[in-house]
């Protein structure tokens, strides 16, 4: 009986060992070049089986749509160029289990019908696609229906200069568990942008310079955006109608104009945000309609707002922030206050602090008085900086009468956070 | 007239209020850029200074000296000399003193401390701020023969213009909220100089993005070469129209 036992525990190893090398010797390595035994990524794509590789060469590579039907291994040596001619879409990823590498990727068509990327996924699962070059693209690399995707590293550049002429950089829509990862997207309309997008980290990106939106999502729930870069986007980072984001160590940046925002939070509810730095932007943070969003530990730094809350946020937590250098730190539009403030450092707060435990302790009312008549009448604007008006504000401080008396940090801190 | 003008610019140099004023002025500049490490701050606070100090020291001075200049303006009178020369000599002389203590005070940190643009438009409108101001000292000092009433003017003048100026517009504003009165109050806003000086120094810092349609309104007419070409041809009219108001009534003037 032992025998037997040690036999057949014997006889399943080798079986599996078989098994596994046989699996092995099945998946091969197809070439792709001028001088190799493939011409063309489209006949070795037609000659390849799932778990293939197939390595392209150095060249330029001018074929139309390549569709990917099977899970193979596409590898490019020495940044082969894949040129869409302005016409197709380069390549279309219709199967599992794919990834796409060191290629580079220019000129796809451009077409508003059906949105054609320099990379698209339908319906897939597990792709990778890691160190690619996008130049010139319409959309550059379009999820839709993905799961389990991971875009690393590629470097997204586009020229356009209108709008309506320029897709986006990365556009995921309708997927789930995406790691969008050190990717730095240029010149695309929004950079990043994601549509029902599921349980997503999004991890290490730049996105700069793009006619839009740096980020700008919807529906896009549970997600996490952990040390990006968002620089003078046309309208810097838009997300609406979300639930549970997390955004930590962020940068927003120099997004400035009329309706330009850092980030600008609509409908979007029980939010975390922390460590994230905001500097010269016309508006840090700009809340309208949404609620239980705690930020906390956050610079806001030489903005014109730091944050405009409208009337209809509540239960927000504004607390351990870092207000400096803008010209006006926060402003709402209404009476009515149900946000808290606390703890945050005001670098416009003039109390004292006698039992010097670092707390203020006179409550700070930060609304001045002519940021409430500026949000009531943007025209006021042209009044900024006049006699009057420091005058005005003088006085408000003094003996408050129309800044709503709620609006106040009871515990405004000396001294800087650390952040 | 050029012996006139060389006597009041020596003679105003001389005064120790003038020098006072241009020490104050380096005192400020100075201490705004030192204490502040962001410039485009500083600039903002320095120009709320500017704003304030320059037209109300030019109408105050400018009042006082011509009053108490009485006795020598009927002597020169007296002389053959034509009156508009003598009335001329004396703003030129006015102003030109008051300019310098500008550019000495102010003109010599802006230019080191902020980038040239910013300052050459602070200078510049500031030396025509001051002439601005020495023009309707001039008219409020001819309309009253008495020293108070005429000191009185130019403080009513200077108060209107740096404060209920503001304020007019401010109400306006409210007024008239439901209307489309941006472009109206824009140009309301060019007809007071000291306003006009603030909002092109504004349009410098970028700041127009903030002001929402009434600063697309202003960036677009007054943020380009036309414009800036419009807003000093006004700030020059603000110096005509007043001097030759005064320089009609000093004419015709029983002295």
């Amino acid at each position: 009986m032992r025998i037997n036992i040690n036999l057949a525990r014997k006889l399943v190893f080798i079986y599996c060992l078989v098994c596994f090398v046989h699996q092995h010797s099945l998946s091969t390595i197809l070439y792709v070049g001028e001088k190799e035994q493939f011409s063309g990524i489209k006949k070795a794509l037609a000659a390849s089986n799932n778990g293939d590789t197939i390595i392209i060469t150095k060249g330029i590579y001018k074929e139309g749509n390549i569709v990917i039907d099977k899970s193979v291994c596409l590898l490019g040596r020495d940044m082969p160029v894949l040129d869409g001619e302005l016409k197709y879409e380069i390549l279309s990823i219709k199967k599992d289990s794919v990834t796409i590498k060191g290629l580079r990727l220019q000129n796809s068509g451009r077409s508003a019908m059906n949105d054609p990327g320099a990379i698209k996924i339908y319906n897939a699962s597990y792709i990778l696609i890691e160190n690619n070059y996008l130049h010139n693209n319409f959309f550059g690399i379009f999820l839709q229906y993905a799961t389990h995707c991971i875009i690393k590293n590629n470097t997204l550049k586009a020229s356009q200069k209108e709008e309506y002429q320029s897709g986006n950089g990365i556009h995921c829509w309708k997927s789930d568990s995406l790691q969008v990862i050190g990717n730095r997207i240029y010149g695309h309309r929004d950079g990043i942008y994601f549509e029902f997008v599921t349980h997503s980290v999004i991890w290490r990106n730049i996105a700069h310079f793009n006619l839009r939106y740096g980020l700008h999502f919807m529906f896009s729930h549970q997600n996490a955006y952990i040390t990006n870069y968002f620089k003078s986007n046309g309208a810097g980072v838009a997300v609406m109608f979300t639930k549970k984001v997390i955004m930590i160590n962020n940068t927003f940046e120099e997004n400035w104009g009329d309706a330009a925002y850092g980030v600008l939070f609509k409908e979007l509810s029980d939010c975390y945000l922390s460590g994230n730095r905001f500097y010269r932007n016309t508006t840090g943070i700009f809340f309208d309609g949404s609620n239980r969003i705690t930020a906390e530990r956050n610079l806001f730094k030489s903005n014109g707002w730091g944050m405009r809350i409208q009337a209809n946020c509540m239960d927000n937590k504004i607390s351990r922030n870092n207000f400096m250098g803008n010209i006006f730190d926060v402003t709402t539009n209404g009476t009515l206050t149900l946000n808290e403030f606390s703890e945050n450092y005001w670098d416009k707060y003039e109390g004292y602090d006698l039992d010097k435990d670092k707390i203020g302790d006179v409550p700070f009312h930060p609304l001045s008085l002519f940021s409430v008549i500026v949000e009531r009448n943007p025209p006021a604007m042209l009044l900024f900086r006049s006699f009057m008006v420091s005058l005005m504000d003088k006085s408000e401080k003094i003996v408050p009468s129309l800044t709503p008396e709620t609006f106040v940090d009871n515990k405004p801190c000396m001294v800087p956070h650390d952040i | 007239m050029r012996r006139i003008l060389k006597y009041v610019i020596l003679d105003i140099i001389k005064n120790k209020t003038i020098i006072a004023y241009t020490i104050m002025l380096a005192l400020f500049s100075w201490g705004t850029f030192a204490l502040e490490d962001n410039v485009s701050k500083s600039l903002l606070s320095l120009l709320n200074i500017i704003l304030l100090i320059v037209p109300l020291m030019s109408v105050l001075f400018a009042t006082i000296y011509v009053y108490n200049s009485s006795e020598f303006i009927e002597l020169l009178v007296s002389q053959p000399v034509k009156r508009s020369k003598i009335w001329n000599a004396l703003f030129t002389g006015l102003s030109i003193s008051l300019i310098i203590a500008y550019l000495v005070g102010a003109g010599i940190p802006l230019l080191l401390f902020s980038d040239t643009g910013t300052a050459l438009i602070m200078i510049a409108a500031g030396s025509l701020l001051s002439a601005i101001f020495v023009a309707v000292a001039f008219l409020s000092s001819i309309i009253t023969r008495d020293k108070a009433k005429g000191i009185g003017i130019s403080i009513m003048l200077w108060l209107y213009f740096s404060l209920l100026f503001d304020g007019l517009v401010l109400f306006l504003f409210f007024q008239f909220s439901d209307y489309p009165i941006e472009k109206i109050v824009v140009l309301l806003s060019a007809l007071s100089p000291v306003d006009l000086f603030r909002i092109l120094v504004l349009l410098q810092l970028d700041i127009s993005d903030m002001m929402g349609y009434a600063g697309a309104v202003f960036e677009k007419f007054f943020g380009n070469q036309w414009g800036l070409l419009i807003s000093f041809t006004l700030l020059a009219l603000w110096i005509i129209i007043p001097f030759y108001l005064s320089l009609k009534k000093f004419k015709k003037k029983n002295l």
